[in-house]
């Protein structure tokens, strides 16, 4: 990157490290501390829908619904997260191109699966083979946040329904004594209440998603753990221009340092947040905020 | 093939005793509940005994969290800290890459590269910090009426620690302290997907789901199965941790009525 970098063996100490840190590799590196925060802004907005929609239908008085949504929650709680990563990328993709195979090929009469294989018609293949490989990219992304959104909504759910439940009866009570009907009391009473309630859970679920993240390798994603992985390993001096032999203990201390400050810089930001929305509460956080300033 | 004859092969396959081949083709169901059976004896090492040492260090974390000399207060912070704060698929990476630097400098560190070993301590050191934050906001809430009480009976020092704080500690933390156990039996299938290599393809419950997804390429089977032995699992801690949970209240009012249930138990 810098102009004296052209001749990599003449160089020693810091301006050999300066130079080796700003390799194109390393800019990889460095982008796909990106992708770790992209996948956090999309998910943590899509697993709250997810999780709110879980929590809704847990309510529901239709029992189909009401069992599946408190199937959803419970399920993740018996089994480990990293099971559900490892079968929801499979059974997504299969899922999707199972449909498409079903609506765009309908005279196909062989079984999908034959032995060990699945197989679709060519025009159901996603992504589609002859595409650029940003698109696979893509669309590996895609599977991997639906994938972390699924799982880490039925966390979200449980955060919820217990929010839900936190809200005093006698405030539907109360709606209900007004007229309104059961859609109005969710909507006006019930939603805007909970929140107070779902915070702590919620901010504790942010952590974990936060520290979730690094799974994104599992999925087949070039994540910063694959990078480290990759660029930690020995360098021989015949393939690169900045031998050095196995760094990978260094570049994951990189990143566990990183992971610390991103849950201090939360922890910081959460607590923030918490005093903002207990101001006025009926809470003992509430009542403690009144008698200092009193 | 019958299925006891493979429940004979595989059944301790994980330890390496029976089968040396993994099945290559024609996957019986058999087969598949066998082998994520057997790998499941390697998430109840870890896990069991990651727990039982773990318990014993967080007790110590506790209470140096809580304690008046800032040296001791300020490390037992940072060690829950670190271990709290960072992920724990990160913390294996660099614990393995780490007993390899420090394989090359003594062979005395040759086990440690090996799952068995250096996965078991950081599972221990994880728990412990993750325990000891619940044990430490236990310490806080307990009654202050309890340790008046204890100092009025002329307790103090180790004899208060040990009968009086210890025991309301445990009390207060226990449903905490069983859901963390839970998540530590979960957090033992990383284990083999970070870097610990699975020794003459020696692997837990996982590693064996994932094995069996990957060459027949469906994961409708033994995913489900895997799900199926963790709730049991789960199930399983549950009830035991319910009844340390009952032994601990016993004393209490409400508690009283089941803890006579309890003792039943406990002798059988």
């Amino acid at each position: 990157m810098f102009s004296y970098c052209a001749d990599p063996d003449t160089l020693s100490g810091l301006t050999w490290l300066s130079c080796y840190l700003t390799t194109g590799k390393h800019m990889q590196f460095y982008l796909s501390f990106g992708t770790v925060l992209l996948l956090l802004a999309i998910t943590a907005p899509s697993a709250l829908l997810f999780g709110f929609f879980g929590a809704a239908s847990a309510r529901s008085r239709v029992w189909p619904i009401a069992w599946f949504g408190k199937g959803y929650i419970a399920i993740v709680r018996g089994v480990p997260d990293i099971a559900f990563f490892l079968f929801f990328v499979i059974a997504l993709d299969q899922g999707f191109e199972w449909m498409r195979h079903q609506m765009l090929c309908p005279d196909w009469d062989q079984p999908i699966r034959q032995g060990n294989d699945f197989i679709v018609c060519a025009e159901a293949k996603l992504p589609r083979g002859n595409t650029a490989q940003w698109v696979h990219e893509v669309y590996g992304f895609f599977l991997a946040v639906l994938t972390f959104s699924i799982v880490f909504g039925a966390f979200a759910a449980n955060v919820l329904f217990g929010a839900m439940r936190a809200v005093p009866h006698a405030q539907l009570e109360t709606a209900e004594a007004y007229g309104m009907s059961r859609r109005q009391t969710f909507w006006r009473i019930l939603v805007p209440q909970m929140w107070v309630y779902a915070l702590p859970g919620l901010s504790n679920l942010w952590m974990v998603l936060i520290k979730a993240t690094p799974l994104l390798f599992l999925l087949g994603i070039e994540d910063i753990v694959y990078w480290a992985r990759s660029l930690g390993g020995t360098a021989n001096p015949r393939f690169t221009d900045y031998p050095h032999g196995d760094w990978r203990m260094w570049y994951f201390l990189a990143l566990l340092i990183f992971y610390l400050g991103f849950t201090r810089i939360s922890e910081i930001y959460l607590e923030r947040l918490m005093q903002k929305l207990t101001r006025g509460q009926a809470t003992s956080g509430g009542d403690a905020q009144r008698k200092a300033t009193a | 093939m019958s299925c006891w004859q493979t429940v004979q092969d595989y059944g301790l396959r994980s330890l390496g005793i029976g089968e040396r081949l993994l099945p290559r083709e024609d996957f019986t169901l058999c087969e598949q509940v066998t082998l994520i059976g057997s790998g499941l004896l390697w998430n109840i090492y870890f896990g069991a005994l990651a727990l039982l040492a773990g318990f014993f260090l967080a007790t110590a974390l506790a209470v140096g969290k809580g304690a008046r000399n800032r040296v001791i207060r300020k490390s037992a912070s940072w060690f829950i800290f670190v271990f709290r704060g960072s992920p724990l698929f990160i913390q294996f990476f660099f614990a393995y890459f780490a007993f390899l630097q420090l394989k090359s400098v003594s062979p005395v560190f040759d086990p440690f590269t090996s799952a068995w070993l250096g996965a078991l301590i950081v599972l221990f050191f994880n728990t412990a910090a993750y325990s000891g934050e619940i044990f430490y906001g236990a310490l806080r809430a307990i009654p202050r009426g309890d340790i008046e009480a204890a100092d009025a009976y002329g307790f103090a020092g180790w004899p208060r620690f040990r009968r009086i704080v210890w025991p309301t500690m445990l009390r207060l933390a226990w449903p905490a302290y069983t859901n963390e156990a839970i998540f530590l039996f979960h957090a033992t299938t990383l284990v083999f997907f970070s870097g610990f290599p699975a020794w003459q393809q020696r692997g837990d419950a996982l590693y064996y789901a994932n094995y069996f997804a990957d060459k027949t390429f469906n994961p409708f089977v033994p995913y489900p199965i895997l799900a199926g032995y963790f709730i049991l699992l789960t199930l399983g801690i549950i009830a035991l941790f319910g009844l340390i949970n009952r032994r601990l209240n016993r004393h209490l009012p409400a508690a009283a009525r089941r803890g006579l249930k309890l003792r039943i138990n406990i002798i059988r």
